[in-house]
């Protein structure tokens, strides 16, 4: 109010002053914005005016509004985007269809709709004199006519029931129900429980409830106690009988595969056992149970320990080495992934051997004072056994027997040695290899026994395999360095004995480059390839930078090779076996060659002969030509599948009924006196909008456009 | 010295009963069965002559309108029911099976613009000349009674074109605008323009019902949402389209018949290039329907013959003509995806095979294994010259003929053209516009 009071104030006196200004515009002066303003400027009444003056200044101008086309434009705009949105959710279904090896139609699973005979006599009406004569009758007999299964009679007798009774008996299924309700629950309730700590603690209280009830019992009522008892041994016999927590499920099977490797599985193994052990155990007599306990826990574990592991017991039952030997070649694959260093050279030694077969024979007597070395060549022997069981027996035979007969009477001597370096070995403890072997055999006391033998055998290959490759003794092998410096103490006493099997090895190796030069292809890699690594390495990578330069000469290889293939070829006659033997690896004779041989006339000079760059193929034949396909068809991307498609047959001359019908089912199948309605959402699972178009569209305010609503203005004046 | 003996066990080859197949032993061998290829090429062949031998597509014509057929409708329930409307205002419901007509009505004074059925099949509607739309029972009237539409509704200006929503009591017409009418009112409860021009058909998606196409004589294609009461988009193409037609099968395709020989098939989501540009046709394409597999349809063009057209390709696969079948104004393909009706200017309706070859009635499962054969067979060599050959062979009426060489002669000449004028301007002065982009003028947002 005073703010009003204030500007009313601030007018009047602004009036007072401007009333020369008046004047002038009476007398038809020109008027300037800075006559008006002139006053404000004096006043200091107005400042609030000012004030409210360049706020509203400060402020920016309200936009106009867009124009009506602009605003239906952008309307259009939201509108389509939304309707694309919708639409394209039917591309998945689209692409389906499009891609369908069959479409059958109608799409929707249609369901026999057989209309009650009520709803169909509904929709008629008797029109004609004699249908209403008929139905007058019908009438009177008070005989059904909308509902032919029920006379009146019969539904006033439906009705009849007491309401007293039916509200009773509803009410005692209501109560069984509920109660039913609330015991399920419960027991869902329970059953979802999952703490582990739970369950134990029920079953405890379960267990220790029976207990308790079956020595009240037991005051109570002995026979009834010993009834319970009986029932106890009974369920013991059962479970003994029974092959339940043994482990010869396929769960423990599994389990005992697993055990080997996981902590766990054989816990849950020992577990079971337990369990088993627990179940079967007889309730009174403690003494007696002692040895079976013994008996049964030796079965359980050989049946728990998995095959290898028993095996390797075996192997470690017999100290002899022969014995060994044998169960060593059994179980040479093993050894061979032990160490891939040996893979390799099997081969080697093969070559080797069949070379130096006569050497033993030949010094026998050395060897006998070496055994050592015995040692080694028996491992070799033993090595190509391995490799060529079946080729080389027969001829190893004769002289690997007397060997045989002598090491024999080595092997006690070379048993206490074995045991010496077991010793070393066992002391050095920790050797890779013997790591790698299973965690099973480690704990096994009489393995040890084996293992260094295994080490030492292993250790003189690698040492021939060094002596085989003698030219490069600095061949780096990053994997066994350590354990050769870690070694070579061991392998003190040998030393000396090293230089006469090189000596040996030396010439064997002779023999074999000048003979064989494949053993370079050895594994082990020599110290030239080495060196030639960078160079080819750098080769390799130029001829991959330039791989494409190479053009030349593949095309004048690959003319040569459409010119051979266009020569005509010579046809050979000879019937191979006619008037002489035949049979596997005989030849028919070259004199009969040689008659039975049509040459093939030379063919007229090539078209290309003298055309370096040029290939013109002569085999078109225009006549057949015309029968071709010329260019590939629109769904195959090459020419070997469109022909590959052509030469599968798909008629029943080749192919069995089952698979003709598959291949020749049609891509469209239509139901004769079908109607195919459009497809709906709920036909492809989708959920179709609930409600409907025409509800939306009444809900729309903007329904009829305004110059529409003028029109109908104007014609209802009219 | 033991005798191997032959043994025939009679379980082996002899039939229980007299009705049973003979047992035929058979080896599959390939080595036994040589030349798969040869022999397959040449069933193929004989096949595919076969099926010309036997292309007789031509069922029936049902002749008693008085008039020039402006219209067709089919029966969404019955199979055998038809309804026609011709240039006379008389309406027709036909019955295919007895190849009669059943009831005639005098719909309307001058033209019968426009008909179609109620999704219930109960009623349908037509609008006229006389701007009108009226709403007829699909039964006859009874005993007694007389030949009344159910209702009527006097419009202000022509109504050109009309269609029933598909699931709903909702209809809608065309003519100055795009009306949407509900089923009780006799005012539209939606009334929908964009631009000035005479809308010559209005036809609602099959699929997302609340979807509208129409064309208008002002060369564009509107798309309008009912739900949200507005046209969507509009698409200018160099000449008239004449009607659309959705695919029953994808919500968001359509096809329209144009004035300018051609059919063009569009993703209404992207309009300015159609997905298919439809051409064989030698004259302007008056209407167009979709088969109910979606994977096909047929056109009706003024040069007086029918054309099929697989959806994705722009060659048609089948023609129809008669010697006395004038310019067709309208077709439809029947809802059980087997035969195909037009009605024409010499005020027949003509009753074709949608397959040229296809035997009618009940087949037996060795003549259906034999067409499904034979039917792999045409396939799989349909590239080989010779049987491609044969298989489009085609007699054609001399008009027609001719001018297909004359459009042929004419094409090339202005490709010719458009290439030189490419060759001797400046490179990438003269952009290369593909034969789909080139019939679109614009798309208007």
């Amino acid at each position: 109010m005073r703010g009003t009071m204030m500007e009313r104030e601030s007018i009047k006196s602004f009036w007072k002053q401007s009333v020369p200004l008046m004047e002038r515009i009476g007398s038809g002066e020109k008027l300037v914005l800075a006559d008006l303003l002139e006053p404000v400027k004096t006043s200091s009444s107005l400042a609030t005016v000012k004030k409210q003056l360049n706020r509203v200044k400060s402020k920016k101008t309200v936009e106009l509004p867009l124009n009506k086309e602009e605003i239906e434009r952008i309307h259009r705009e939201v509108a389509f985007n939304k309707t694309a949105k919708v639409l394209s959710k039917w591309d998945p279904v689209v692409l389906k269809n499009r891609q369908a090896e069959q479409l059958v139609f109608p799409l929707e699973k249609e369901e026999p709709a057989i209309a009650p005979i009520e709803h169909v006599l509904s929709g008629w009406k008797a029109r004609t004199p004699l249908e209403q004569e008929i139905f007058n009758l019908l009438h009177k007999n008070k005989q059904p006519v909308a509902d032919p299964l029920l006379t009146p009679v019969e539904k006033a007798s439906l009705q009849a029931m007491s309401l007293e009774e039916a509200k009773m008996r509803r009410a005692e299924l209501q109560r069984a129900r509920a109660l039913q309700s609330y015991y399920e629950a419960k027991a869902r309730r329970e059953k979802k429980i999952k703490s582990k700590k739970y369950h134990k603690v029920v079953k405890k209280g379960k267990a220790k409830k029976a207990l308790k009830e079956f020595e009240q019992l037991r005051k109570v009522n002995p026979a009834a106690a010993l009834e319970e008892l009986e029932k106890i041994e009974k369920a013991r016999m059962m479970e003994r009988m029974s092959l339940k927590h043994q482990n010869s499920g396929k769960w423990a099977k599994s389990k005992a595969i697993m055990a080997k490797y996981d902590l766990e599985a054989r816990q849950a193994m020992q577990e079971q056992l337990a369990k088993n052990k627990e179940l079967t155990q007889k309730l009174q007599v403690a003494s007696e149970s002692e040895e079976e306990e013994g008996g049964t826990e030796e079965k359980v574990e050989e049946l728990l320990v998995p095959d290898v592991v028993n095996e390797v017991q075996m192997n470690a039952d017999g100290p002899n080495p022969w014995m060994l030997r044998s169960c060593t070649s059994d179980t040479k694959e093993a050894a061979t992934q032990e160490d891939p260093e040996q893979l390799p050279e099997p081969e080697a030694h093969e070559v080797s051997e069949s070379e130096g077969e006569d050497r033993p024979v030949a010094e026998e007597e050395i060897l006998l004072r070496e055994f050592e070395e015995r040692r080694s060549l028996r491992k070799r022997s033993e090595l190509s056994q391995d490799a060529e069981p079946a080729g080389s027996q027969e001829t190893k035979d004769s002289s690997s027997q007397e060997v045989l007969s002598e090491l024999r009477v080595l092997s006690q001597k070379l048993k206490e040695n074995d045991q010496s370096r077991k010793q070393k070995a066992s002391s050095e403890g920790t050797i890779p290899q013997v790591q790698r072997e299973e965690p099973a055999t480690e704990e096994e006391e009489p393995l040890l026994l084996q293992r260094p033998e295994r080490v030492q055998t292993l250790e003189e290959l690698e040492e021939l395999g060094k002596e085989e490759c003698f030219q490069n003794k600095e061949l780096p092998r990053p994997v066994l360095e350590g354990q050769q410096s870690e070694r070579t103490p061991n392998n003190r006493p040998d030393a000396p004995k090293e230089k006469k099997k090189k000596e040996q090895m030396i010439d064997l190796q002779n023999l074999l480059t000048t003979q064989s030069p494949s053993v370079k292809s050895l594994a082990v890699p020599t110290i030239e390839e080495l060196e030639d690594e960078e160079e080819r390495n750098q080769r390799q990578m130029i001829k991959e930078a330039f791989a494409g330069d190479d053009v030349i000469r593949d095309f004048l290889k690959e003319k040569r090779e459409a010119v051979e293939a266009s020569k005509p070829k010579d046809v050979d006659l000879t019937l191979p076996g006619w008037g002489e033997w035949g049979g596997v690896g005989l030849k028919p004779s070259a004199k009969k060659r040689r008659r039975f041989l049509i040459k093939a006339p030379e063919g007229p000079p090539r078209k290309d002969k003298n055309l370096p760059n040029v290939i013109i193929n002569e085999k078109r034949n225009i006549h057949t030509a015309a029968h071709q396909v010329r260019v590939l068809p629109y769904p195959f991307t090459h020419h070997w599948q469109f022909e590959r498609t052509i030469q599968t047959p798909i008629g029943s001359t080749w192919n069995t009924q089952r698979a003709f019908q598959k291949l020749t089912t049609p891509k469209v199948v239509t139901k004769p006196g079908h109607i195919i309605n459009p497809i709906k959402a709920e036909d492809v699972g989708y959920r179709s909008s609930s409600r409907s178009d025409l509800s939306v569209i009444q809900r729309n305010p903007k329904r009829i456009t305004t110059r529409h609503k003028k029109q109908l203005k104007k014609s209802s004046v009219d | 010295m033991k005798v191997k003996m032959l043994s025939w066990n009679p379980d082996n080859y002899v039939r229980e009963t007299k009705l049973d197949l003979q047992r035929v032993p058979r080896n599959y061998d390939p080595t036994l069965h040589p030349f798969e290829v040869p022999r397959e090429h040449v069933r193929a062949l004989n096949a595919t002559k076969l099926e010309r031998v036997f292309a007789k597509p031509f069922l029936a014509s049902l002749d008693g309108h008085r008039d020039g057929v402006n219209c067709l409708a089919k029966h969404p329930k019955n199979l055998a029911t038809v309804l026609s409307g011709a240039c006379n205002g008389e309406v027709r419901i036909w019955n295919l099976t007895q190849r009669n007509c059943i009831r005639t009505i005098q719909a309307h004074e001058g033209f019968v613009r426009g008909i179609c059925t109620r999704f219930c099949g109960n009623s349908f509607f037509t609008v006229g000349d006389d701007k009108t739309v009226k709403q007829w029972k699909m039964d006859g009237p009874g005993y007694g009674e007389e030949e009344e539409p159910l209702h009527t509704i006097l419009g202000k200006t022509v109504y050109t074109g009309i269609d029933h929503h598909w699931k709903e009591a909702v209809f809608a017409s065309c003519g100055q605008q795009v009306d949407i009418w509900d089923e009780q009112r006799t005012n539209p409860i939606c009334s929908m323009t964009w631009g000035f021009d005479s809308i010559s058909s209005v036809k609602f998606n099959p699929v997302e019902t609340f979807l509208l196409g129409s064309c208008a004589s002002d060369r564009n294609i509107v798309l309008y949402d009912m739900r949200q009461a507005t046209p969507l988009k509009k698409v200018i193409l160099d000449m008239r389209t004449n009607t659309i037609c959705w695919n029953p099968m994808e919500a968001f395709s359509f096809t329209a018949a144009n004035e300018d020989y051609n059919l063009y098939t569009f993703d209404m989501r992207a309009l300015d290039t159609p997905v298919m540009v439809h051409m064989d046709h030698v004259s302007a394409v008056l209407d167009v329907d979709y088969s109910p597999t979606g994977k096909e349809f047929v056109s009706a063009s003024f040069d007086k013959s029918i054309r099929i057209f697989p959806v994705d390709k722009s060659q048609s696969r089948e023609v129809y003509h008669t010697k006395r079948m004038q310019h067709v104004i309208r077709v439809k393909w029947t809802s059980n995806s087997k035969y195909i009706m037009c009605g024409s200017d010499e005020m027949n309706i003509r009753l074709w095979k949608a397959n040229a070859s296809e035997k009618l009635g009940v087949l037996t499962s060795r003549e259906k294994a034999a067409k499904d054969y034979n039917q792999k067979l045409k396939e799989k060599f349909q590239h080989y010259p010779h049987i491609k050959r044969i298989a489009r062979h085609r007699h054609l009426p001399k008009s027609i003929y001719s001018q297909i060489q004359e459009q042929r002669i004419m094409k090339e000449a202005r490709r010719r053209k458009e290439v030189n004028h490419i060759k001797h301007s400046k490179p990438g002065s003269v952009p290369i516009v593909s034969e789909k982009k080139k019939h679109i003028v614009a798309v208007v947002k």
